[in-house]
């Protein structure tokens, strides 16, 4: 009996998150209208998207590789949100993280692979550890506003980003050729992540994710640092009153936060790129946190929120390409879709209370 | 009751979905006639950005106005791609599409191409800025070019020493890098060489679409003296509102920005990429996929001065514009 | 460096910090009202490219600058309509519902822009007007009163906004909605109500910040012609501790170090590019981590509404 009410709940709880998944075929419907209007075929172009991102081997392994650095990001917005810390700084934590484990595989290229790989990405996690915890500690201790310091910390990486991909650490193979791309040189072909699929970019770093998302779950549900994060997050007074201290807890949401920002660039140099170029970032901070909100900011519940997030990237650009419309369009049609999917959680809300009053 | 009808609705919805995954899915086009060239091209930047990715966009559009238009040169076009993954993704699917030639129009896109263009020997890649094909690879099918951007940018700046009444000129750049640098360097020794003595000072915004930043910049030049203003980027528009605004002459790069304000802009060097395009699409259909490298130099006319006819520039410094022209054509300057 | 303490400087350093702060101050102003109610609104930068486009479009069109500013402050409102819906009816996490804004103003005005107007091109702006008397104060009187009107509005938007949010009647009961929005409903203050114009308040004047940029100071559209201002905005309001003179302060703050940075740049003092650009933020930091009074952020902010519930 209370097996069968245990799998109800389950059930319940996974069709109240899927809910809010109806509202994607309305915004297409609006991108629809759009998408006649600019002379295109709106079957034609949806059709596209979903061959796009899950048709075929091509499409299935782009939506993978994208997914990846949005799980890992997620990740680290679970943790935050969920201790009531707000980060929106993954944008500048990735940089960092990229930069980091590009900075120490390369100056350390002569050590063994089975050091220098995963010293690299704990390296590119301390970093964004770090790019997080600086907002952390201003806000533990002096009372500074994460989402000031986080949105002026992601401006201050690129700049910092560009100084070091223009000078330090710059390509020698640039300098010589004259071209002077900012891009830095290659990764010892050590740390590079195995190919999952031949001719893919699938890489090793996406079985990590996962990995970390069932261990984020465990952290997070099973031990006693990770119920006092939650306890904050969830009433601070409460919390207060409980013991907890409470800057400490935010400012350690805010680092590991970081963390995995900071590892999910690291993973992205490592596994796809194999050097450090500009905009490695952009959007993933961003996307990132939609992805860990679709996935009701549970750590597995952000598996099929990114690879769903990261289909419907995907999909939209081979959109874009399948019937050439602007790409602004397609900007706009993912911002209605954000919109409406975010738009419909009160109906999970809704009936999740429903359920909770009859019973 | 409300539940069935709730995972009913779900099930309706799976369904649209598929349906409309399972529909006809991008129709092939009915086979052209073969002589139809197919060019794709990825860029980082909009096609209306009135600089770099413009100024090739309108190259491609004008070879095909010369090829006969739309039967005989098809183009695809995928803009704002700045993250390389995603241009990354657009290169090889273009490729895969069976495109004739597909155009990497991004000095970032390097590592990319690298990795694309073994995998389809039939198709032509272009890569620029830069003079890299990667044959050192063993890969033959990417032709690369570049642009001279410091020998407008000499010329450019000879001409605005020779104009200038107070003797400082403002250059507003966006990141000290690739292109912009090469123009802003080459601007810089124009001027100082036409006219020594000359203050050249340059800003840099860090950013290649702050146009308000950009702005600020231009008007903090004019503010420290500057009558002469350049810069490079898309967000130029900003700094080029500015001189307008306050009466202070420009001088553009990559595309020809008259238009923008014709009172203000004294002459822009413009990038002309229809030789180098037309020269690959030959090249293509006699069999050769990659291997050549071009660039653009006022010898080979794939860099143009275009004076603005609205405004008026003294004869003798016209003269001494085409004699810096001549000199860096025979070798005599530098650059 | 000595060249970099002189009057010239300094008062080119007010001149173009003024204009810098301009639609910093709409737009913060604007989220200030919203936040103060209890509605995070990130979509800000996306209405003020709704509200550029707008306003230089119908501009265009129309050739009446002013019919252009309504229409950036209509869309603008039908922007923070929008989000209204979504954020408190449908009471959606407000950090992702503004995302999803500003990503479908950013699509949505790149779209309108190529397929109504082709290419950048400029407008006729507001002009500035000199101020007679002020404007002639020696050195100061140039860079503080001749400004074009939307400039002069900006700064007058502040002390009227402090006046309505801390003197009128319905700013305290924007304050309460804020603070406590179930006392607020016992005491008969509709807040859906009060939420839903402060958010079209602040769509209204980010709408209005945008055409700041594209009709008075730059003078054209360009697709993403903001570059993520919306966001320092939002940053901004949690600077200024949710008060129009702190956000005063901020946008200052932020504009005249990015007005100082680019004369480090031009007066060629060796400092590289990156590390001067990277100033404002730096210092935007510092000033909030060195500054004495701690502002409360709204108890309400960012949690939604619904009667009943505890």
């Amino acid at each position: 009996m209370a097996d069968r009410a245990g799998v109800k709940r389950v059930l319940n709880r996974t069709l109240e998150a899927l809910l809010p998944l109806l509202a994607v075929p309305v915004a297409f419907l609006i991108g629809a209208v759009m998408l006649a209007a600019l002379g295109a075929n709106p079957l034609e172009a949806y059709g596209a998207m979903l061959q796009g991102a899950f048709g075929d081997k091509s499409g299935i392994t782009q939506t993978l590789v994208k997914a990846t650095p949005l799980l890992l990001v997620g990740l680290g917005v679970c943790i935050a949100f969920r201790g009531g810390v707000i980060n929106i700084g993954g944008e500048g934590q990735i940089i960092v993280g990229a930069l980091a484990a590009t900075a120490f595989s390369i100056g350390f290229k002569d050590m063994s692979g089975w050091i220098l790989l995963p010293m690299s990405m704990i390296m590119g996690a301390l970093a964004g550890a770090v790019w997080g915890g600086i907002p952390g500690v201003l806000k533990a201790k002096l009372g500074v506003n994460e989402i000031l310091s986080t949105v002026m910390m992601n401006a201050i990486a690129v700049q910092f980003s560009n100084y070091l991909l223009r000078g330090p650490m710059i390509d020698p193979k640039e300098i010589e050729q004259g071209t002077r791309i900012a891009q830095s040189a290659l990764l010892p072909k050590a740390v590079w992540l195995t190919r999952l699929v031949p001719q893919t970019l699938l890489h090793s770093g996406a079985i990590l994710a996962v990995i970390l998302a069932v261990l984020v779950y465990i952290f997070l549900w099973r031990t006693t640092i990770g119920y006092r994060i939650r306890a904050v997050g969830l009433n601070i007074d409460a919390a207060k009153y409980a013991g907890i201290k409470v800057p400490f807890y935010q400012a350690l949401a805010l680092i590991l936060g970081g963390g995995f920002a900071g590892l999910a660039g690291a993973v992205e140099v490592m596994g796809v790129q194999h050097r450090m170029m500009e905009n490695l970032a952009s959007g993933y901070g961003f996307s990132g946190i939609v992805a860990a909100l679709f996935g009701a900011l549970h750590p597995l519940g952000s598996i099929p929120a990114s690879v769903l997030f990261g289909g419907l990237l995907v999909g939209a650009d081979k959109m874009q390409r399948a019937v050439q419309v602007p790409s602004s369009l397609i900007d706009a049609l993912l911002g209605l879709v954000v919109l409406f999917v975010v738009g419909s959680q009160i109906w999970s809300r809704w009936r999740a209370r429903r359920r909770e009053t009859h019973g | 009751m409300k539940s069935t009808l709730s995972r009913l609705l779900a099930l309706v919805m799976l369904v649209v979905i598929l349906a409309a995954g399972c529909a006809p899915a991008a129709e092939t086009p009915a086979p052209q006639a073969a002589t139809v060239f197919k060019v794709a091209i990825v860029m980082p930047s909009s096609i209306t950005d009135m600089a770099f990715s413009q100024s090739m966009f309108e190259g491609l559009k004008k070879v095909q106005a010369e090829m006969g238009g739309e039967s005989a040169m098809e183009i695809a076009y995928s803009e704002n791609l700045f993250k390389v993954p995603d241009a990354a993704a657009a290169i090889r699917d273009y490729a895969d599409k069976g495109y004739n030639l597909v155009i990497a129009h991004g000095s970032q896109y390097g590592t990319s191409l690298e990795q694309v263009a073994p995998d389809f020997p039939n198709t032509a890649f272009a890569w620029g800025t830069s003079m890299d094909t990667f044959q050192a690879s063993g890969i033959n099918n990417v032709f690369a070019y570049q642009a001279e951007a410091q020998q407008g940018g000499y010329v450019l700046g000879t001409i605005a020493a020779l104009m200038s009444k107070t003797g400082i000129i403002g250059e507003t750049g966006p990141v000290d890098a690739g292109d912009a640098k090469l123009y802003i360097e080459g601007f810089q020794k124009g001027a100082e060489a036409a006219k020594p003595g000359t203050t050249v000072s340059v800003t840099y915004t860090g950013s290649f679409s702050d146009v308000s930043l950009m702005a600020t910049a231009a008007e903090t030049h004019i503010a420290a003296g500057a009558d002469m203003l350049t810069g490079s980027s898309q967000s130029v528009v900003g700094a080029i509102g500015v001189a307008k605004d306050k009466g202070v002459y420009w001088f553009g790069t990559q595309w020809d920005q008259t238009s923008l304000a014709p009172e203000a802009v004294v002459a822009s060097q413009v990038y002309d990429w229809t030789g180098i395009l037309k020269d690959m699409i030959a090249s293509v259909q006699k069999g050769v996929m990659g291997g050549k490298a071009y660039t653009l130099t006022f010898k080979n006319g794939g860099l143009v001065i275009a004076y603005n006819p609205a405004i008026t520039v003294p004869a003798e410094v016209k003269t001494a514009a085409d004699a810096a022209i001549a000199g860096i054509n025979d070798g005599t300057i530098v650059p | 460096m000595g060249e970099l303490f002189t009057l010239p400087v300094l008062l080119g350093i007010i001149y173009s910090g003024i204009r810098l702060a301009t639609p910093y101050l709409f737009a913060a102003v604007g989220e200030t009202f919203a936040q103060r109610s209890g509605v995070l609104n990130l979509g800000v930068d996306g209405i003020m490219l709704m509200g550029a486009y707008s306003g230089f479009y119908v501009g265009m069109k129309t050739g009446n600058i002013w019919l252009g500013l309504l229409a950036a402050a209509v869309v603008g409102i039908l922007m923070g309509l929008l989000m209204s819906v979504i954020s408190i009816t449908f009471q959606a996490e407000q950090g992702i519902s503004g995302i999803g804004l500003q990503l479908f103003g950013l699509g949505l005005s790149s779209l309108l822009f190529k397929t109504t107007l082709g290419g950048v091109e400029s407008i006729n702006g507001f002009k500035p007007v000199r101020i007679p008397l002020l404007a002639d104060i020696p050195y100061v009187g140039e860079v503080l009163f001749n400004h074009n009107l939307l400039v002069y509005a900006a700064f007058l938007l502040v002390p009227l906004s402090a006046w309505f949010l801390n003197k009128t009647t319905f700013g305290l009961k924007i304050r309460a909605v804020g603070q406590n929005p179930q006392a607020a409903d016992t005491l008969g203050v509709n807040v859906t109500r009060v939420r839903y114009f402060c958010v079209c308040l602040g769509g209204m004047l980010a709408g209005i910040a945008g055409a700041s940029l594209s009709i008075a100071l730059i003078n054209l559209f360009q697709e993403n012609m903001t570059n993520g201002m919306g966001f320092i905005a939002v940053a901004l309001v949690y600077f200024g501790g949710w008060r129009p003179y702190g956000v005063l302060a901020g946008a200052l703050l932020f504009s005249f170090v990015n007005a100082f940075q680019l004369w480090i740049q031009v007066l060629g003092i060796n400092i590289p590019s990156d590390f001067a650009i990277m100033m404002p933020y730096v210092l935007t930091i510092l000033a909030l981590a060195f500054a004495t009074k701690r502002a409360q952020q709204p108890a309400a902010l960012t949690k939604p509404f619904e009667r009943g519930e505890n």
